[in-house]
């Protein structure tokens, strides 16, 4: 009894504070999502339940599968690319090479600065600089501006991203490379294991929770990718660049579709959810395996 | 030259080519903030012709940029001060109490990192803005609802960490006749210094750089942070380029310095922030 009360107590010292303001400002504005993505809800209020219509309005909605679909597709392309980018170079910035600490940073200094602003410097870069620079020299594929072109303008978020997060994913994998102690690596060289193996064989198995981690984390922000979105291309071309995350805030702010918006965000949510529930089980049982 | 040291160079010279394409976008900026609109079209590459600063001193008072460098510090410090206070206390009371409530508690704290903003940003505009509880925009609320978005994480981070102190520590002071907070000011505080630089550094990178949030939440001009400011000043000014440019160097340039100021503590941080 005693120690409950001291536990009590501890609660209200220690625990109160936070929980509430974790749960007044995240647990109830995403409870009452959920609820309100059942109802009639216009922004200030609702008069009637309407189970599942606004789900069934946003499936029928044509423009809300091709967003959603563009955004399965930037996850993927996002997810490979960033990792293969950033294995590779952490795999470059840990052999011994003159200058290796300007290297490093180099590569992971656009992680510093917010989506917003690297959109914006792409932006000039995409829509003025190469098109000037192609035309110049006579490059082909630069001519035209890559973000008046659905194809093209998705290419240039996938390599926003990449160019943004792989300094970031480098570093945790060069943390890994470290990690792995150098007997190890000369037990399996004196084997008669080449750079090439000790890789398969004893690196990457070794780094399998580096490798959990950064696809999870890839995963994750790229579901929610909004800034890079909103900066590069805005949506466009006639809408159709837009990932969810961006889709949702027109829908409610620009369009008052306030209902059919919130229930598009709990899609995402549930599709983030099972994704990441999915990549963790998965990365956890390879991770066994070893 | 020899069969390892011709391997080195290549590597050498590949790394470096990786390293110019990495730092070319920066580049461009750079460059082209001197310039005038006529001759970046011509040669958006080529050097400048004179170093002329009128780009920035005019980006400079049309930004509001000292204002808005000053409402992003102010809103990052208060935020990440708060967060470090209250997530340390909560990952202290979740690590030491076994109640099943606690355990609970961490699971919920756990799965909330996977809601995405988006998911309850609607009726978060509906409870908090001028419909709802009509919170003043300024650097006080939205530091309120950092600390809500950041607790969950920066918990996690401390709970690891004090989940290895043992817990004959806190006895041991208790023993003494400290009371609980005495315990955790006195004996647990001073020995969380590795992870609160951890915790600071996530925390401080992700809230320089937010925008959804301040953009729903500072709708005051003279509340607005750096990366808003930037965004309209972009997209008035966004066919004289030299002006543009002069802009998002100005709002690169504070996190460069604080990056090369602490370099370490941020690749420590970052690492030891994504292996837990």
């Amino acid at each position: 009894m005693n120690t409950r009360r001291q536990d009590f107590k501890r609660f209200l010292i220690f625990a109160l504070v936070p929980l509430a303001i974790f749960t007044l400002v995240l647990v109830v504005p995403f409870t009452r999502g959920v609820f309100f993505s059942f109802t009639d809800w216009d922004g200030f209020g609702f008069t009637k339940f309407v189970g599942f219509e606004n789900y069934i309005l946003s499936f029928q909605d044509d423009t809300f599968w091709a967003s959603l679909t563009l955004t399965l597709a930037y996850v993927l392309a996002s997810v490979i690319l960033v990792n293969g980018f950033a294995f590779g170079l952490a795999l470059l910035v840990t052999i011994p090479l003159k200058g290796v600490n300007v290297l490093r940073t180099t590569f992971f200094v656009p992680n510093l600065v917010g989506g917003v602003i690297l959109g914006l410097i792409w932006q000039f870069i995409f829509g003025q600089m190469l098109p000037s620079l192609a035309k110049a020299t006579g490059i082909p594929i630069f001519q035209d501006n890559w973000l008046l072109n659905t194809q093209t303008a998705f290419w240039a978020m996938v390599i926003v991203t990449v160019w943004q997060q792989s300094g970031y994913m480098m570093i945790i994998y060069v943390t890994a490379i470290m990690s792995i102690e150098r007997d190890v690596i000369e037990a399996a060289t004196i084997d008669g294991a080449g750079g090439g193996k000790t890789l398969w064989y004893i690196k990457l198995p070794l780094m399998a929770q580096a490798f959990t981690i950064s696809l999870f984390l890839t995963m994750r922000s790229a579901f929610m990718a909004y800034d890079v979105n909103l900066a590069l291309t805005g949506g466009n071309p006639y809408r159709t660049t837009e990932l969810v995350s961006l889709r949702v805030f027109k829908e409610a702010f620009a369009f008052g579709h306030f209902n059919t918006g919130q229930s598009q965000a709990i899609i995402l949510f549930v599709v983030v959810a099972f994704a990441a529930v999915a990549q963790v089980f998965v990365s956890k049982r390879l991770e066994v395996q070893r | 030259m020899t069969r390892a040291r011709r391997i080195h160079w290549f590597f050498f010279a590949f790394a470096s080519v990786l390293a110019v394409i990495y730092a070319f976008p920066f580049l461009v900026v750079l460059i082209n903030a001197f310039k005038e609109k006529r001759s970046i079209l011509n040669d958006p590459l080529g050097l400048p012709n004179s170093f002329k600063i009128d780009n920035f001193l005019l980006a400079i008072k049309r930004m509001g940029y000292w204002q808005a460098l000053g409402n992003s510090l102010l809103i990052t410090v208060i935020s990440v001060v708060a967060i470090i206070i209250t997530s340390s206390m909560l990952a202290y009371y979740l690590s030491r109490s076994k109640s099943r409530f606690s355990s609970i508690t961490f699971l919920v704290l756990v799965a909330s990192m996977i809601v995405p903003f988006q998911a309850l940003m609607i009726p978060f505009v509906g409870l908090f803005g001028a419909k709802g509880l009509n919170l003043p925009g300024n650097q006080f609320t939205i530091a309120f609802f950092y600390v809500g978005f950041g607790v969950a994480l920066s918990t996690f981070l401390y709970h690891g960490f004090i989940s290895n102190i043992p817990y004959e520590l806190d006895e041991a002071a208790a023993i003494d006749g400290a009371g609980p907070f005495t315990v955790f000011r006195k004996i647990i505080l001073p020995m969380l210094g590795p992870v609160t630089a951890t915790v600071a550094i996530i925390n401080a990178l992700w809230i320089w750089n937010d925008f959804l949030l301040p953009a729903i939440t500072l709708l005051d001009n003279d509340q607005k942070t750096l990366p808003l400011k930037t965004f309209v000043f972009y997209g008035k000014y966004t066919s004289d380029y030299g002006l543009a440019m002069a802009g998002l160097l100005l709002s690169v340039i504070p996190i460069l310095i604080f990056y090369f100021m602490m370099q370490k503590r941020i690749i420590s941080g970052i690492s030891a922030g994504a292996v837990k």
